[in-house]
């Protein structure tokens, strides 16, 4: 059976960079499937990678991650201003992270339209599961 | 007055250091995307040797490798840099993947746990590069996590960023792809294997250092 977890961002606003890296993984190696309002910092997201990385054994062969989000460079420019200002006051909440196990995660494939899930079934192969934005 | 001596000297060897210090170009980008094979055509056109083993499974490059003093001339233009290659980052290393090219299971657990130090170390060799060359495969897509998440950190960082384009020569390549996927940046499609479209690749080294 394949478990979503749902993360909200009011459940990592008040967490240090380590401490919702932490709890992600967490979350993940628990073979459930995160899907966080908002995204990482790039240094989070580079982060994220060095910890998987470190806790990598038998069982945790690693993640899969995606990150969605509204392309700004669409937006004008007075609503560009307008998200920046309340990216500073409430944190970045826009678009949704996924972040899986490699062990039940294949792939997640993200084109400018669409979303894929591409996950593992051990008796049934690869079964797809899509989104479109 | 034994402190102005002592500041003098500092000083200079301060200014004798700051010369000597070369720009750090990394090489970055996923696994196999051809970061090797570009960091040999580099060393084999300005050096005559090169620096790095390449194969077609993943993750052989596992640590970083750097060579010093490159000298590359570009019309009457001359640039001198320290060649970073860096180990391809990734967010899954699985051993078994290994074992579909024909390497033995301890050589491939032996494999996979050098890799995931590899990724480890690329990610923390990020803070010390001045200018960053981000290898990607053209055949492949290039909207993945990884990529992403390598070109944020260097935007975050405020890195100058060239795009390689790499395997043009291959039927699938495609430049559009990288483009459209990263338009804020400049594009060079090549062939590190090739040695196809090296000109423009040096041509456009200048343009991100200007």
């Amino acid at each position: 059976m394949l478990t979503l977890q749902f993360v909200p961002y009011a459940d990592i606003e008040s967490l240090d960079s380590q401490a919702r890296i932490s709890k992600l993984l967490k979350i993940v190696k628990n073979k459930h499937i995160v899907l966080m309002q908002g995204r990482l910092r790039p240094e989070e997201e580079a982060g994220l990678i060095q910890k998987t990385m470190e806790q990598i054994d038998k069982e945790f062969r690693g993640i899969e991650v995606c990150t969605v989000y509204p392309e700004e460079n669409k937006l004008e420019s007075l609503k560009k201003i307008r998200n920046e200002m309340f990216k500073l006051l409430l944190g970045n909440r826009d678009g949704i992270t996924i972040i899986g196990p490699a062990s039940v995660v294949k792939e997640i494939r993200r084109d400018p339209n669409k979303i894929q899930l591409l996950t593992l079934e051990k008796s049934k192969g690869v079964k797809k599961i899509s989104k479109k934005k | 007055m034994i402190k102005i001596i002592r500041d003098f000297v500092k000083r200079m060897l301060h200014q004798i250091f700051q010369k000597k210090k070369h720009l750090k170009l990394g090489l970055y980008g996923p696994p196999n995307a051809g970061k090797s094979s570009l960091a040999n055509k580099i060393s084999e056109d300005w050096l005559g040797e090169t620096m790095s083993t390449v194969s077609s499974v993943p993750h052989e490059t596992r640590t970083v490798n750097m060579k010093e003093k490159i000298n590359v001339k570009y019309g009457n233009k001359e640039l001198t840099f320290n060649l970073v290659d860096t180990p391809g980052i990734a967010t899954r290393i699985d051993y078994e993947d290994f074992l579909k090219h024909n390497i033995s299971p301890g050589a491939a657990k032996k494999r996979a746990r050098e890799a995931t130090k590899g990724v480890i170390e690329a990610i923390k060799w990020l803070d010390d590069m001045d200018c960053v060359i981000v290898v990607l495969d053209s055949t492949k897509n290039p909207y993945s996590q990884v990529n992403i998440t390598i070109i944020g950190n260097l935007a975050a960082r405020k890195i100058p960023v060239l795009i390689v384009a790499n395997k043009i020569d291959l039927k699938k390549g495609s430049i559009k792809k990288i483009e459209s996927a990263f338009p804020q940046y400049d594009v060079v499609g090549i062939s590190a294997m090739k040695g196809t479209n090296m000109e423009e690749f040096y041509e456009s080294i200048f343009r991100m250092l200007s």
